[in-house]
């Protein structure tokens, strides 16, 4: 076949973009890399063994080997969470689509840009039970934004461009590509395509003119106002706009667990998280607000406790790129649909053209309820005991890292204490499975973010049952030189599972001790990382200083702490945010 | 209350089961599904029957409309539409009596008898769903052996139509 160019050993032809004829496998890798893609996460397979063979006889992209399909689709994942460019992800049939699927789902509820691409059997195998065959398309369809079986090699390209496109506009998510083996082994043309038009598919960027100035009336009319953000601050990169919007109104702003980062967290007007594990005077400030601004977030049953109680005194304005998210959990006054920075920045402009000027009588009012709430001091800790308390290696790592690090985490007590204490003052710094609550996430994903920030330190604050549902990929670490911190706070149990048993079934602890854990700091040297462990509070400083000096190696760092500590503030699960149990 | 939801689909392998998914995925019911090609090939019409309460019937056409191979869709219960639903339906028809009882009753519900064997009659009717349950009803006597509805279709009345 003397007029197939292979792209590794013919560059030029490779940039200027000719019609060439190439196999599915390479249209694929070649495709990815014309598409700015840096890094694909996978591991091979049978059914993408063309695919592997491409990747090695081209040099655009970098492919990291993980451990387990799962992690694969973590790193993709952090990598996206910390950069906002698609994490890409190459799995094969069957097990390896599988094993994706917890990550497609945790990507699908945060709404991460991700394209999967999964192997599947040879068309003619298709519904046969072959050997390593799942209905992929099946089984990823509700935990996808979208996906496609490609049948047709002369398909592929504009496919994969398709899933791009869905995958990155309007909410984000997770976009599943299937692809046969013998897809991969065929010829066709590939020409990259650049445009891109769908008839069913024309996401909503700009806010309703009319709709923003009913909001901004109503803003302007507000004694107590009140903004709860989330993800969708950070996911459209409107965190400048969105603090531009709480300084202008001065009002007390408050995020979600997805949202940390979108509004500094060190000013003034930052009043913490909201919800379940919401501060004091979050959650109170919500129940009294008279006009509330929520801004890409989507009233999660973890946000609003008891919907009947939440916000009872206030006109809601939302905005949201979803319009399946605006009254699907609470009814709102003012929906408004739109990329979230579009719409904020068009309230601003309003708001100034209309010479908007906060009146400060009221505002100060409110200011003054809201520091007394405040002066709780709702996340206050002990010191004085003879354990480790977590929040306080959170306020260690906090201050070593200057505020300054990517944070991920896995889920539990370790997630809220990392939310409630690191104090994010940027965006995308802070990565965590916050929809599907993913125990394992946090390893993995740190590897993506490390991966597309080298020089940032990175910091995994985990549990020992969250750090095990991933720990294989400690070996992927190496082998890419990932010097990831990973912080453990380990207090020897399922800590959320057991603080739930312990309020709510009588202290009957059932099955969230782990015993049998395994050394940690063995663990991390056996893979050839440095393991650190404390066990003391007057150690834990120099530890975690210690840690994050060895700016070129993974530490693994064993935090013994106090294993009866709780999340507080919390509230129960059926209360209002107003009734909350505080410590 | 009872909606109609007509919708506009690319004509993709899949599609149909995208929304049997939704539907079954989000707790929404199903009264009746109905799906066909349209003149244009590269389209499906899809109507679907189904009940809720207004937030659910806005939650159903949103989540509808977020599925990418949705085009366009309209409620159709919002304004004056037809609606009709085909019937075949097998009787068993044993004596002349039984015969001619039947044979009335189609000409009562303008229906056809389309096949016809020493002991049954099969017979065609289209009309609303009530229609349809009417005419079961009034069969009464003659023992069914096998009814195969079609499920609603539906158009919205006047010059107003659902296309591109």
């Amino acid at each position: 076949m003397a007029f197939r160019v292979f792209p590794a050993n013919d560059g030029a032809i490779e940039k200027e973009s000719l019609d060439v004829k190439l196999t599915g496998a390479e249209i694929l890798t070649r495709f990815l890399a014309d598409e700015g893609v840096e890094y694909v996460f996978g591991y091979p397979g049978g059914a993408v063994l063309h695919i592997y063979d491409a990747l090695h006889r081209q040099d655009r992209l970098k492919h990291i080997l993980v451990r387990h399909e799962q992690a694969a689709t973590h790193a993709a994942d952090g990598y996206a969470r910390s950069t906002g460019k698609p994490g890409v992800v190459l799995v094969t049939s069957g097990p390896g689509a599988t094993n994706a699927i917890t990550g497609i789902a945790t990507a699908y509820m945060d709404s991460i840009p991700m394209v999967v691409i999964t192997g599947q059997v040879p068309t003619n195998l298709i519904g046969n039970d072959a050997f390593q065959e799942v209905d992929s398309v099946g089984i990823t369809r509700p935990c996808a934004k979208h996906n496609f079986l490609v049948k047709d090699v002369n398909d592929l390209a504009m496919v994969l461009k398709k899933a791009f496109y869905i995958a990155t506009t309007g909410r984000p998510g997770p976009v599943v590509v299937d692809i046969p083996k013998d897809v991969t082994a065929e010829i066709a043309e590939y020409k990259y395509p650049r445009q891109i038009e769908m008839r069913s598919y024309n996401p909503v960027v700009k806010g309703h003119p009319g709709q923003i100035k009913r909001a901004v009336k109503m803003m302007a009319g507000a004694r107590r106002p009140m903004i709860y953000s989330g993800g969708g601050v950070i996911l459209d990169d409107a965190s400048k706009a969105l603090t531009e919007l709480g300084h202008l109104l001065n009002c007390p702003v408050t995020n979600t667990t997805m949202g940390l980062g979108g509004f500094p967290a060190s000013d003034r007007q930052f009043v913490g998280l909201l919800g379940m594990h919401g501060t004091y005077e979050a959650n109170m400030a919500i129940s009294n607000c008279d006009v509330m601004i929520a801004i890409g977030a989507r009233f999660d049953d973890r946000v609003t406790g008891n919907i009947e109680k939440f916000a009872p005194r206030a006109k809601i304005i939302h905005v949201d790129i979803d319009p399946a998210s605006i009254s699907k959990n609470v009814k709102v006054d003012v929906p408004i649909v739109g990329g979230v920075n579009n719409v904020v920045k068009a309230m601003l402009k309003q708001l100034k053209a209309d010479g908007f000027k906060p009146n400060e009588e009221t505002l100060g009012k409110w200011w003054e309820q809201i520091e007394k709430w405040r002066a709780k001091d709702c996340l206050k800790y002990s010191t004085d005991g003879e354990r480790i308390k977590p929040q306080h290696a959170v306020d260690l790592v906090h201050r070593i890292t200057k505020g300054d690090a990517f944070v991920t985490s896995d889920v539990g007590q370790h997630q809220m204490w990392a939310a409630q204490y690191y104090g994010f003052d940027k965006p995308r710094r802070w990565i965590n499975s916050g929809g599907l609550g993913t125990m394992g996430f946090g390893l993995p994903a740190a590897m993506g973010v490390q991966l597309a920030h080298p020089k940032a330190q990175v910091a995994c604050i985990t549990g020992e049952g969250s750090i095990q549902m991933n720990i294989q990929e400690l070996s992927t670490c190496l082998q890419h030189c990932l010097p990831i911190k990973i912080v453990c706070l380990n207090n020897g149990y399922l800590g959320m599972v057991r603080q739930w048993q312990e309020f709510f079934y009588d202290k009957r602890y059932s099955h969230s001790y782990m015993d049998s854990l395994p050394d940690f700091v063995k663990l991390a040297e056996a893979y050839g990382h440095v393991g650190i462990q404390v066990d003391k509070p007057a150690d834990v400083e120099g530890a975690i200083k210690e840690t994050f000096k060895l700016k070129d190696r993974l530490v693994f760092l064993n935090i013994l702490t106090d294993p009866e500590e709780n999340v507080y503030p919390m509230v129960p699960a059926g209360a209002g945010l107003d009734e909350m149990i505080l410590i | 209350m009872r909606h109609i939801i007509s919708i506009l689909m690319e004509n993709e392998a899949g599609a149909l089961s995208r929304v049997a998914g939704l539907f079954s995925a989000r707790g929404y019911n199903i009264e009746s599904l109905t799906v066909a090609p349209t003149e244009d090939i590269t389209l499906s019409r899809m109507t679907l029957v189904t009940r809720g309460s207004d937030e659910i019937i806005e939650q159903i056409t949103k989540q509808l409309n977020k599925l990418i191979d949705v085009v366009k869709l309209v409620d159709l219960a919002e304004g004056p539409h037809i609606e009709r639903e085909m019937m075949l339906i097998k009787v068993k028809t044993p004596g002349a009596g039984a015969r001619e009882e039947v044979t009335r009753l189609v000409e009562i519900f303008r229906g056809n008898i389309i096949d016809v064997t020493p002991t049954t009659y099969t017979i065609e009717l289209t009309g609303h769903a009530d229609k349809l349950d009417a005419f079961i009803v009034a069969l009464d006597k003659a023992p069914i052996l096998e009814t195969v509805r079609s499920g609603v279709s539906a158009i919205s009345r006047g010059t107003k139509s659902l296309h591109i």
